[in-house]
């Protein structure tokens, strides 16, 4: 490979700052570590965040992942694992059980993930209680002294307002019992997937210049009120069309031609996956027979 | 006659109003802006207003003290830069006071300063002990945020984690000050300022709390919103007994509410007693002024 950049894009000073920000973060689950986020070949707002967490931390050993909103092939995950794999020379792949980094924007894959691998999720507004409280330096005070009345105020607004049905995603957790956090805009459905989760998650924020984390076995609870309990997206007595898996995120979509609204799953790799293990499974009977 | 001894005090409140200790005792709080200098320190300091002519330290408050009452309304008057709403702003934390000292009964029996607490502890003592109106409802009320959520806001803050009970709570106190249950889920920003006004007071009373702190709140609603918000507060006082500073420079307001008043004149207190003996024998040639200018 001719090497027109430093391993991994960054200087080795960028990618030691950075990584110092991650280990804090590490350090203090849930706290918001301010970082110098860096100019990047992509526009903030399209996961420079993550992007300079996982250039900070990739080795050339890591096999890589990318995924926007449950895919692999859409058009922000492919450049970001261009651009990683054209300054790193790492493997890239499709398949999370393989994968040792991954790169998420709004989704957590369906495969349970493990203790060796790491996500990382871009973030566009780390702060969960900017609705609430404009001033940075007010909500770093906010944070120090666990005032958390503007995220529960945040929830209550909604409820009133539109009833607890339509609270969407990004919704704010208490992280290791001290910090709220917000957990990027993945949907309610993933949240738990932090709670007390092996693997390592990194979040990355580049154009609020905020690095967190929830390292592994932390406890990550959703806020939510006593007489309004949190409850996830749910997709029950929905299959997906293609595979027929239940019990995972649906997309709903509606066949023009039918009319008809279908299910289908997000996770298009696991989807994937699953059929081509099944059409082996149907081809070995066959072979059977 | 200038100064009234507070001990024999009559008083329209009830009984609560004869109890010997003050529900808020305030003294010699100060709020300065600047450095200062050994001759605006001294006691008798001759400022030129309230700056000091050598250093030019903004003296904003100087060494008020001032007690309430169980039950009293407390009225301070005075121009506009007098020293009136930093006072408030300084007993309600918003603004960090240079010296003094402040008790608050309802809180910890008057035991401390609540001046010295943490952080922690200031927000509790607001959110449990005081409520305030501010004269400008930006200040008080989250404009994009329902009328519910800013009147469950100090609820949430208190540890309130039921949406059912802050929402009945909510229903009735907007009952309570008027507004229409329909508007209820409405952002204050889409109310008149007669309704911001009512919600700001809604707010103020949602963990009904012993003292409220009131500043300019009827000053720049018309005359007959006016009216109904005095009566509101008098109710309040009525049904809950609860204790006020009220902060006006209209007389009308004072002599209408205030069982007792507070002249502020340059940051410092210049003339004190009984409302009605304010207003019709004033002594200090200001409070003469501003009395016989009242048409």
């Amino acid at each position: 490979m001719q090497r027109l950049y430093n391993f991994a894009f960054f200087d080795e000073a960028s990618k030691r700052e950075i990584r110092r920000a991650i280990v804090k973060g590490i350090s203090i689950p849930g706290y918001q570590v301010p970082f110098a986020s860096r100019e990047m070949p992509i526009g903030r707002g399209w996961g420079t965040g993550g992007l300079q967490v996982t250039l900070a931390i990739i080795g050339s050993d890591d096999v890589l992942k990318v995924i926007d909103q449950g895919c692999d092939e859409s058009v922000n995950a492919v450049n970001i694992k261009k651009l990683v794999s054209a300054t790193t020379d790492v493997e890239v792949t499709d398949d999370t059980a393989r994968a040792t980094l991954i790169q998420s924007r709004h989704r957590i894959p369906e495969e349970p993930l493990r203790d060796d691998q790491i996500l990382v999720l871009q973030v566009p507004t780390p702060e969960p209680l900017r609705d609430f409280e404009p001033s940075e330096a007010k909500t770093r005070m906010l944070h120090a002294e666990a005032d958390y009345t503007g995220a529960w105020l945040g929830l209550f607004d909604r409820i009133v307002r539109f009833g607890d049905a339509s609270a969407g995603a990004d919704h704010p957790c208490l992280v290791n019992g001290r910090y709220v956090m917000a957990p990027s805009p993945i949907p309610r459905f993933d949240t738990m997937k932090l709670d007390r989760a092996e693997h390592l998650t990194l979040f990355g924020a580049g154009r609020e210049k905020k690095i967190y984390a929830v390292p592994p076995h932390t406890r990550v609870a959703p806020l939510d009120f006593c007489d309004r309990p949190f409850r996830t997206e749910s997709f029950e007595g929905l299959s997906c069309r293609l595979c027929g898996a239940t019990g995972v995120y649906l997309d709903e979509f509606v066949d023009e031609r039918s009319g008809e609204t279908v299910h289908q799953c997000n996770d298009t790799a696991f989807c994937a996956k699953r059929r081509a293990a099944c059409a082996a499974a149907c081809a070995g009977e066959k072979e059977n027979e | 006659m200038m100064e009234t001894n507070n001990a024999s005090l009559p008083s329209a409140a009830g009984e609560g109003a004869h109890s010997q200790t003050p529900c808020l005792a305030v003294s010699g709080l100060s709020l300065r802006f600047g450095k200062g200098c050994p001759m605006c320190a001294a006691e008798e300091a001759q400022l030129e207003r309230n700056v000091c002519p050598a250093c030019g330290t903004v003296h904003a408050v100087r060494d008020v003290s001032l007690d309430v009452y169980p039950g009293e309304i407390v009225g301070i008057v005075g121009e506009s830069g007098s020293g009136k709403s930093s006072l408030m702003k300084c007993i309600y934390f918003d603004q960090e006071a240079t010296a003094g000292d402040v008790r608050v009964l309802p809180y910890d029996g008057g035991a401390g300063n609540v001046l010295e607490l943490s952080p922690q502890h200031k927000r509790s003592v607001r959110n449990t002990v005081f409520g305030m109106v501010y004269q400008n409802p930006y200040l008080g009320l989250r404009m994009d945020f329902s009328s519910l959520s800013n009147i469950a806001e100090q609820m949430i803050a208190s540890g309130e984690r039921s949406v059912d009970r802050m929402c009945a709570r909510g229903y009735e106190l907007l009952g309570e000050v008027n507004i229409p249950e329909r508007r209820a889920k409405d952002a204050p920003a889409l109310f008149s300022g007669g309704m911001q006004q009512r919600v700001q007071i809604a707010k103020a009373l949602s963990n009904n709390p012993p003292i409220l702190l009131l500043d300019e709140v009827t000053t720049g609603l018309d005359l007959s919103v006016q009216a109904s918000v005095l009566d509101l507060i008098l109710r309040i006082r009525r049904d809950h007994n609860v204790s006020m500073v009220v902060v006006s420079h209209d007389l009308g307001v004072i002599r209408m509410l205030a069982d007792r008043t507070i002249v502020m004149l340059d940051g410092r207190v210049i003339e004190r007693g009984l409302t009605d003996q304010i207003l019709e024998d004033p002594q200090h040639p200001y409070t003469q002024q501003l009395v016989y200018s009242l048409l």
